[in-house]
């Protein structure tokens, strides 16, 4: 067993409206800041034992599959490092 | 007919919706989660309120509670279950019902009366109106913003799924009269059989005279008569 550490990204899918994110948005501006567009995301750190690192992104697959993304609104992704 | 109001920890309308079953002539009370569903519940309500904090997305600590299985159980032996504001977004976070509640367009906690349409009077929920009525019941939410795939929300439709709509006073579905940014003007929807619904705003404070405002919500709950 070798301990990874699995980043889980969950972004809202292109499209879907993000309230929260154009009001960040329109903060920076009123700062003086200039961006055509700004895109947020949750990111989820998990360290986990596992045999390999696909057994470990494939756990980290179904953690964001059942509970950290919701499928009907998100896209997420996995990248795994030895922790 | 004993209903159970599940409550959450974070559940605040759990009260409410027993006092409202109440009036109506349903016998109702309130069940902690964790002690799971009584043996004879004859129909279950998911209040609102903010469970768990609304940590992760509003509703998604409570759609794993363990209850939920039975309350899915519960539904597919066709026991009715209605998730109200908190417990819409459960219903959805569980896959009782499709689609999602997210924030609000305005990323503004909304607390006002709205109208809503009947789009489906031929469900329990909405048996004491015909379709085509405006009703007004007040919302109370941050994310109560309805989003679907376009190719399920035509299904939905073509379904009949859609149970409410946000409309002006008139019963027009419009823009102005969306306060969320619901796709579709969407305000509640059912689940794979009509007696699962799922609804943002809240007919438990739409029922008690005392109230002083509109009593429309009766009709909702009277489908646990």
């Amino acid at each position: 067993m070798t301990t990874y550490t699995a980043t889980v990204t969950v972004r809202l899918k292109r499209g879907v409206l993000d309230p929260e994110a154009e009001t960040t948005k329109r903060a920076l501006e009123r700062l003086g800041f200039e961006l055509s567009a700004l895109r947020s995301a949750d990111q989820f750190e998990i360290d986990l034992d596992a045999d390999s690192a696909s057994a470990a992104a494939d756990r980290a697959d179904e953690m964001a599959e059942r509970l950290l993304a919701n499928p009907t609104i998100h896209d997420y992704d996995v990248e795994v490092d030895e922790a | 007919m004993t209903v159970a109001v599940v409550q959450f920890g974070g559940s605040n309308c759990d009260r409410d919706a027993v006092r409202a079953l109440g009036h109506v002539g349903v016998d109702a009370e309130r069940v902690w989660h964790e002690d799971g569903l009584p043996a004879d519940v004859d129909g279950v309500v998911l209040p609102g309120g903010f469970s768990y904090g609304d940590y992760l997305r509003a509703g998604a600590m409570a759609a794993h509670s363990p209850i939920m299985n039975e309350v899915r159980d519960a539904a597919e032996d066709g026991t009715p279950v209605l998730g109200v504001c908190n417990g819409a977004q459960i219903g959805c976070e569980s896959k009782l019902t499709p689609g999602a509640f997210t924030t609000n367009a305005s990323a503004r906690f909304q607390c006002e009366s709205v109208h809503l349409r009947v789009e489906n009077a031929d469900t329990p929920w909405t048996a004491a109106y015909d379709a085509g009525d405006v009703i007004e019941i007040p919302i109370a939410h941050g994310e109560g913003r309805f989003e679907i795939g376009e190719e399920r929300y035509e299904e939905l439709v073509a379904d009949d799924r859609i149970v409410f709509r946000y409309c002006d006073a008139a019963g027009n579905i419009t823009e102005k009269a969306n306060p969320n940014g619901s796709r579709g003007n969407v305000a509640g929807i059912l689940g794979e059989c009509e007696t699962v619904a799922v609804m943002m705003p809240h007919p438990e404070r739409a029922t008690l005279p005392d109230l002083g405002r509109s009593v429309d919500g009766q009709g909702v709950l009277s489908a646990f008569v």
